[in-house]
C-alpha cells in the first residue's frame, strides 16, 4: 500500500498535501483499493465552503457511493475537472492525477489534527 | 457493520480467500464480490470465459409419480413442455400472483425434477413446497450437500468440451475433471455457458481444475459484482430486488413463463384477473442518457416532476459505458423511448426507457 511520507491523512481515508495556505485533497491508495473501480466523482463546487470532518464530495464505484469528508475547513479554490471524464484516475494515480480538489484553509492549525504517514499506516494495519 | 447473523460459507470459501477475493454478505452467505475487479471480470465473461461459485444457490429434488402434477400446480410454467434432460425457467407464485421465487426446473428422470432456487429463499421454498403439495411427493433439500459452479462466456464450450453438445437448457450427468456432476447449459450472464452442480466435497477440486483448464482461454474467477452487472445488462431479474412476493410475473414482464393453457396453478386466478385488466405497473429497463452518477436501487424515477416509480436495480454498465437499471413504473409511462429522470442525491438526471434486454446482441 502506497502511503507517501510528505502527506497528512484522515481516519476516513482522505489525504492532503499542504502548499502554503492551500491544501490539495484526494483519497488514499488504501481507499481507492477498497472502493475498487471508480465510475463517477462528484467534487465540491468551486468557492463553496467546506468544514473539517463534514461530507463534501462523493466517489461512486461499481457497487457503492462513498462520502468524502473534508480534512480541513476552508473555501474550495480548484477542483480536478479531469475526473469528470476520467474517474478511473482516482484508481490509477490517487496521489497524483487523481487529486480531487484544493481548499484555501481557514484554520491551517487543523492540519495538526491529521495523521502522519506512519500513524495512518498503523491505523489501516498496513 | 456488526451483524448477529452467522453467514454461511460455501465449500469454496478458502479457495476464494487464497485467490484474494473480497468477501461480502449476500442472501445469508459470505460470498466473493470480486477478485481482480468487477470490470475486468465482466469483460472476461463477455469476451472469453469466467468461473463463478454459485454454491450458495439451493438444489431441491422433487421425486415420485406425482411430481409433475404437484409441481405444475405450484409453478407458473408448464413442466409438460420439457422432456427428459431438459429444463425451463419458471416462477413459484403465491395466491395473489406474487413471486415467491424464480427458479430453474430440470427433468432429470421421467418423474424426478431438480429445482435450482435462490440462496436467500431455500428454506422458504422448501417449506412452501411441502406445505402446499396436493399429493404425496418426495421433496429433498440437497442444498448443503451440493456445490455449484457457473462457467460462463463464449469460450465456455471449449473449456468444457464434454458438454459442448448440450442444447440450451439441456441437462446431463457428466464427468467433469473426473467428478460426476449435473451439467446444464444455462446461466445468468447472457453468454453461452454451463452451470455445474457437484458434490460439495468435489467443489474445490473442480474449481481449481476448471480455472487451470480455462487458462489458455483467458479464464478469470468472477464474483457476485460481475454477476450482477452481467445479469442487469441482460435485464434478468434478481429476486428480492426486481421481483418479490409483492410483484407479479405480468408486472415484471415474465408472462412468457406463466402458462395459462395448462391446468390450475397457485396464483392463476389473480394472474388471469390482472391479465384481463392489464398490469398497472411494469418493470422497465432504462439507461442514463448523459453523464451521471450510477443509478442504484430505491432511487426515485420521475416524469415531468411526478414520481412514476422506483429503481429496483442499478449499476454502471461495463459494456455500454453508461448507468443502467430497472424499476417499476406506472404502465402509462412504461413505453420504450419514454424520457424519464432519476433523482440522485436531490438532483435530476435524464434517462430513457429501453426495450429489454439493454445489451442488444449482434450489433
Amino acid at each position: 500500500m502506497n502511503i507517501p511520507k510528505d502527506l497528512k491523512y484522515t481516519k476516513s481515508h482522505e489525504w492532503i498535501r499542504v502548499e502554503g495556505n492551500v491544501a490539495v485533497v484526494g483519497v488514499t491508495d488504501h481507499a481507492q483499493h477498497e472502493m475498487t473501480d471508480v465510475v463517477y466523482v462528484e467534487t465540491p463546487e468551486i468557492d463553496s465552503r467546506i468544514e473539517a470532518g463534514k461530507e463534501c464530495a462523493v466517489v461512486e464505484s461499481v457497487k457503492a457511493a462513498s462520502d468524502i469528508y473534508a480534512p480541513v475547513s476552508g473555501d474550495v479554490v480548484a477542483v480536478n475537472e479531469e475526473l469528470s471524464s476520467a474517474p478511473e484516475l482516482l484508481n490509477q494515480d490517487p496521489y497524483g492525477k487523481g487529486w480531487m480538489f484544493k481548499v484555501k484553509m481557514s484554520d491551517p492549525g487543523e492540519v495538526n489534527d491529521l495523521l502522519n504517514a506512519n500513524d495512518y499506516a498503523h491505523y489501516i494495519g498496513a | 457493520m456488526h451483524s448477529p447473523v452467522i453467514l454461511k460459507r460455501t465449500p469454496l470459501y478458502t479457495a476464494h480467500l487464497e485467490r484474494g477475493a473480497r468477501m461480502v454478505a449476500f442472501g445469508g452467505w459470505e460470498m466473493p464480490v470480486q477478485y481482480s475487479g468487477v470490470f475486468e471480470e465482466h469483460s472476461a465473461v463477455r469476451e472469453q470465459v469466467g468461473l463463478f461459485d454459485i454454491s450458495h444457490m439451493g438444489e431441491i429434488l422433487v421425486a415420485g409419480p406425482n411430481a409433475e402434477t404437484v409441481l405444475n400446480e405450484l409453478l407458473g410454467n408448464d413442466l409438460g413442455k420439457i422432456a427428459l434432460g431438459e429444463g425451463q425457467y419458471t416462477l413459484l407464485c403465491n395466491q395473489t400472483g406474487g413471486i415467491v421465487d424464480d427458479l430453474l426446473a430440470y427433468r432429470i428422470e421421467p418423474s424426478v425434477f431438480l429445482l435450482i432456487v435462490n440462496a436467500a429463499n431455500i428454506e422458504k421454498d422448501f417449506t412452501w413446497l411441502n406445505a402446499t403439495a396436493s399429493k404425496p411427493v418426495v421433496f429433498d433439500n440437497l442444498s448443503d450437500k451440493l456445490g455449484a459452479l457457473a462457467l460462463q462466456g463464449p469460450a465456455a464450450p471449449r473449456v468444457l468440451a464434454t458438454a459442448a453438445s448440450l442444447p440450451r437448457f439441456g441437462i446431463a450427468r457428466l464427468s467433469v475433471c473426473d467428478k460426476l456432476c449435473w451439467v446444464a447449459r444455462t446461466g445468468y450472464t447472457g453468454e453461452d455457458g454451463f452451470e455445474i452442480v457437484c458434490d460439495a466435497a468435489d467443489a474445490s477440486v473442480l474449481w481449481s481444475a476448471l480455472l487451470e483448464r480455462g487458462k489458455p482461454f483467458g479464464i478469470k474467477p468472477c464474483g457476485l459484482g460481475a454477476r450482477d452487472t452481467l445479469r442487469l445488462e441482460m435485464c434478468y431479474p434478481l429476486h428480492g430486488n426486481d421481483i418479490t412476493e409483492k410483484t407479479t410475473p405480468l408486472e415484471a414482464g415474465l408472462g412468457a413463463f406463466v402458462s395459462f393453457d395448462k391446468g390450475d396453478f397457485c396464483g392463476r386466478g389473480a394472474l388471469e384477473q390482472q391479465k384481463k385488466e392489464g398490469a398497472k405497473r411494469k418493470l422497465v429497463a432504462f439507461k442514463m442518457t448523459g453523464k451521471s452518477p450510477p443509478p442504484r436501487e430505491h432511487y426515485t424515477m420521475m416524469v415531468a416532476n411526478r414520481k412514476i416509480g422506483e429503481v429496483t436495480s442499478g449499476t454502471p454498465s461495463p459494456t455500454l459505458g453508461v448507468g443502467i437499471g430497472m424499476g417499476y413504473v406506472d404502465a402509462a409511462v412504461s413505453q420504450p423511448g419514454t424520457n424519464v429522470e432519476i433523482e440522485i442525491r436531490g438532483k435530476m438526471f435524464p434517462a430513457v426507457i429501453e426495450k429489454k434486454p439493454l445489451l442488444k446482441r449482434g450489433q
